[in-house]
Parts: C-alpha cells; structure tokens; sequence
C-alpha cells in the first residue's frame, strides 16, 4: 500500500509542532506562515530531527514510533529530501553529487546518472561544481541527485524560494514531468498560495505549529475557515467582526455595518474579502458601501492596487486591486464609494 | 655554530604537529557527534591549553618517569623515554593538540547543516558523510589548526624542559637554546636563534594565509 502516515508532537522551547497527516499517492500542500512548523515537519519524517512522541508510516513500513522505541536512520528511511537551499555539496561535481546518492555502483550507477542528467537538462554541466551553476541550474541538479536516490517520498522545502519567476515556472514543469513517473507521495510546503494551487491536490494548513484539517485545495481556497488559511490563500482584507443581528454584523475595524442574506453564525470573529473583489459604486449611499478616501496607489503590471480608508476616520486600510481599464474610466480623484458584495464576505468564526 | 637546535625543533614540531593533526581530528570528530558529556570530552581535551607547561610536564613525568605506570612498562623492554627527544615530541604533541583539536572541531560544526541532511537522506555512512562532505568543506580550518598546532609545537618550553632536559645535541630545542645562551650571557646566540625562530614563525603565517586566500577565491 503506497501511503505515508504521520502523526506526531515536538516540542522545541516554547514552540509546539502538532502533526497529523495521511497521504496516499499524491502531492500534498502543506501551508504556513514563516515560522510555523513547516520544515521542522519535513525534518522529523526525513529522520534527522526526531519527534517526542508519534509513529510515522510510509507504504507500510515504520519508520518511527515512540511506543516502540522505534526510530530509523534517516539513512534507511529511503525518504528524498529537498532544502530550500540545493544544499548541493560544494567540494564535489555535479556528476559526482548525482552519485552519492546511488546505491549500485559501475554501469548501473552510471546509467542512472546518465537518465538523471538528461531528465533534467544537466547535460554539459557534468563536471561543473556548484559555484559554477545558476540558481535553476543548482535547484534542478538537487532535484536530479534526490530523484537518482530512487526514494519511496519526497520532501519539498520551498524548493523556489530563492528563484525568480522564469526560473520558477521552469522548475514547476519539471517537477510535474517527474511526478508523471513518481509513484510515491509528495508534501510540498510553501507559504506560496500560487505554488501550492499550480503543484498540489490536498492542502494542510500548518498555523503556529498546529496542523488543522487537510482538505482539497479547492474547497480551502473557496472556504478558508481559519483565520491562517484565509491569509495563506491570498486574502488581505481582514478585519475583526462582531454579529448584530442574524443578517447584520459590524466590520470593527473598517467602521462599517455589514449585511448578509445568508445566517450569520453566532460566533463570528472576522470577517475577509479579496482585494479583487471590490466593487466601485456611484455616488449614492448603498447597502455595504461606504466612502473612502485614497490613501494611495500602486502600479502592478495589469492592475492598479489602490489603498482605500474609511473617510469616517480612524480605520484600518483596505486593498483594492482593479484592472487598468477599468480604473480610467472610474476617473476617481481623492474618494469613491465602494461596495463589499455580500457573496464574498469569508466570515469566520472564532 | 652548532645548529643541532634546528634540527632538533623542527623533529620535534613536526611530529608533535602530525600527531595533534590526528588525533585533533578525530577527537573533534567523536565530540561533535556525542550528545551526553559533550562539556565533559570537551573540557578534558581544552585542559592541556590551560594547565601551566610545567604541571603538563610534570603529569607526564609521574606517567613516563621511572616510577610511573607507563614508565615501568617501557622499562621491561629497556626503553627509557625521560631524556630523549621522543619526550620532547611528546610535550609538543599535547601542547599542539588543544589548538588543533578546537580549531577543526569549530570549522566542522561550521559545515552548513542542511548538507548534513542531505547527505543522510540520500543514504551516506556517517564515515563518509564525515571525510566526504565534512571534513572537504572544512579545509581552512584543518589549514588554521595546523598552522597553530605547528606554531605551538615549536615554542614548547615548560614540559620540554621537564620531561626532556636541556642536553645539547640531542634535546636542545630553539627555544631552550635561547635560555641557556641568555643564561650564560651568549647574547649573539641568542640573538641568532631568536632570528631563527622569527622566521620559522613568521614563514608559518605566510603559508596560512596564501593557503586560505587561495581557499577564497
């Protein structure tokens, strides 16, 4: 059976990583805020941090469980693991670096280095050592020395965090072109909503070391239902909120009352809205409209992004993202009225 | 001119300097893997740097000397060590050590983690993750170590004095050279072998640093 199991718990100082996952021949997102737990996750099922307390399982066999005082090497874990930096070793050729991690040796070895090599566009840069290579080139020569180590799981830790765009969606198809042979599981961990949505099936959220509920993408990115996840996935419109009525809650923090024709649940703590989602309105007072003032504006590549205040004073900031075109025709100065729909307000609840 | 004291130095520090550099090495190498009585090991190889010369010279005549376990030992196969120049090798190997010991421990610890793991995910021995991964990555500071130990082995003077004498020819260092001649007012031998010593000392420098700005670049 080809699934990973892992649930566990370590404690380092006054951070707490709380884990539980299963996954069973697919690519899984794990998502979190810098610091929350993410690489010390991997780090425990590669086998070179060690947990306090859990059992870790891939495809059947254990590769820790504390009850059983077992803990496998990370030697013998047979688990591939990719650090956001390539971690390439410096004194060594890329050739040589691909070969460290194959067991055979001679023509088999050889053979392996050679599909490798070719698999990931490493030709001519054999004898290279790293300081001779760029950033996609040392990234896609980790990927090749992990994948020649024939591994049973493979452990992403950001692997493009230290890439630019071009480079980044070049890496991106290679990783789908060794996933199309890969039969094992992968978890992917990143703080980056595009890269999660372009590579992964199921997603985790991993917030101050707690792992909630692993669920599709789609549906996360749809419902975020955590304060975490709404963040992760891109929202940054978030203000705390306080239920008035069944159809009626006050956005605290942008001075404004809301209304829903969906039920309001009782426990509502915040209330999110994408930047795109917006809408600018005429002059005239609407429901869940309100007048701003622009604070400031940005220029992004297809968008503006347009920092709007509350004209009532005293507020937090909102994001408005808007296409070019559209911003012209507004023709707006110092204030618009601009209007929260109600079908996209992401309530949460505490 | 009698240039015994050359020669004889450069014996002594080059064994004591081959010495420090292998067992420096592998001591920093069972230390940095010890998880328990790591201050311990630690501690116990670091105290030949604090103890004075003369109480490092005088362990080691209570273990060599005639009385002593390693001494009595040494006697049934009519070895004698107190007096010769493999007394004096030995001083400067324990002298030598500390420094080497602490300069490689420190590089190896230095050696990025992440390739660490790497090469444990990927399958290598702890061996070789040691002389494959650690100990290549970590030449300038084996260089620096030995460049110290080397350094060090040389200028020994207190546990040379008392575990090998001062017998001309046979254990006469520079630096105990120097003192006789300063004791018997021979002051141009003395200047001459502190000329000596300058330029072995100040050699010594130069290697170390052509060899890591070449290491950088």
């Amino acid at each position: 059976m080809d699934m990973l199991y892992a649930s566990f718990e370590k404690t380092i100082g006054k951070f707490q990583l709380n884990v539980n996952l299963e996954a069973e021949n697919e690519v899984m997102g794990v998502l979190g805020e810098s610091g929350c737990g993410k690489s010390m996750t991997l780090r425990c099922i590669a086998g070179v941090l060690t947990p306090d307390r859990g059992k870790i399982i891939l495809n059947g066999r254990t590769l820790f469980d504390s009850e059983k005082k077992v803990n496998l090497p990370p030697q013998k874990r047979n688990v591939g693991y990719l650090s956001q930096n390539h971690a390439l070793f410096p004194n060594m050729t890329v050739e040589q670096n691909i070969a460290c991690g194959i067991k055979g040796k001679g023509d088999k070895a050889q053979r392996i280095i050679n599909i490798v090599i070719n698999d990931f566009c490493l030709s001519g840069l054999e004898n290279h050592y790293p300081n001779q290579l760029s950033g996609g080139q040392l990234q896609r020569a980790a990927l090749a020395r992990m994948i020649a180590s024939e591994p049973e799981l493979l452990l992403l830790d950001e692997p493009f965090s230290a890439l630019d765009n071009t480079l980044k969606w070049k890496l991106e198809q290679a990783l789908l072109n060794v996933w199309e042979q890969f039969s094992g599981e992968t978890l992917f961990v990143s703080h980056n909503r595009d890269e999660v949505y372009h590579l992964c099936n199921r997603v985790a959220v991993l917030e101050n070391g707690q792992m909630k509920e692993i669920r599709s993408k789609m549906d996360l990115f749809d419902n975020p239902n955590t304060l975490a996840a709404t963040r992760l996935t891109g929202c940054r419109n978030i203000s705390r909120a306080q239920r008035i009525s069944n159809f009626e809650f006050k956005a605290i923090d942008w001075n404004i009352i809301l209304h829903s024709p969906k039920k309001i649940p009782n426990n509502l703590q915040y209330v999110g809205i994408h930047a795109h989602h917006l809408l600018p309105m005429g002059k005239e007072k609407e429901e869940n409209a309100m007048m701003c003032d622009i604070k400031r504006k940005t220029d992004a590549p297809f968008s503006i992004i347009v920092q709007l205040q509350n004209i009532q004073g005293d507020c937090a900031p909102i994001r408005w993202e808007v296409a070019k075109e559209e911003w012209k025709k507004l023709n707006a100065h110092d204030t618009i009225n601009i209007c929260l729909p109600n079908e996209r307000f992401i309530l949460l609840e505490a | 001119m009698d240039l015994s004291p050359l020669f004889i130095t450069l014996k002594v520090a080059c064994f004591g300097t081959m010495v420090a550099f292998i067992t420096g090495i592998l001591a920093a190498r069972v230390v940095i893997r010890m998880e328990r009585f790591k201050s311990l090991a630690d501690g116990f190889f670091t105290m030949p740097m604090i103890l004075p010369p003369t109480v490092l010279g005088f362990f080691f005549l209570l273990l060599i000397g005639k009385n002593g376990p390693v001494g009595k030992f040494l006697m049934h196969f009519d070895m004698n060590l107190i007096f010769t120049w493999q007394s004096a090798a030995l001083a400067a190997s324990v002298a030598a050590f500390p420094l080497m010991y602490r300069t490689v421990r420190g590089a190896f610890e230095q050696v990025d983690e992440d390739l660490i793991y790497a090469a444990q995910t990927l399958g290598m021995t702890n061996r070789n993750i040691f002389w494959k991964i650690i100990f290549p990555n970590s030449k300038q500071g084996v260089a620096a170590g030995t460049i110290l130990a080397f350094a060090r082995a040389t200028g020994e003077f207190g546990a040379t004095m008392m575990l090998a004498g001062n017998i001309p020819g046979k254990t006469q260092t520079i630096s105990i050279a120097i003192y006789t001649a300063v004791q018997n007012g021979d002051l141009p031998t003395a200047y001459f072998w502190t000329c000596i010593i300058i330029g072995l000392s100040f050699g010594a420098i130069i290697i170390l640093n052509g060899w890591l700005l070449k290491k950088s670049t």
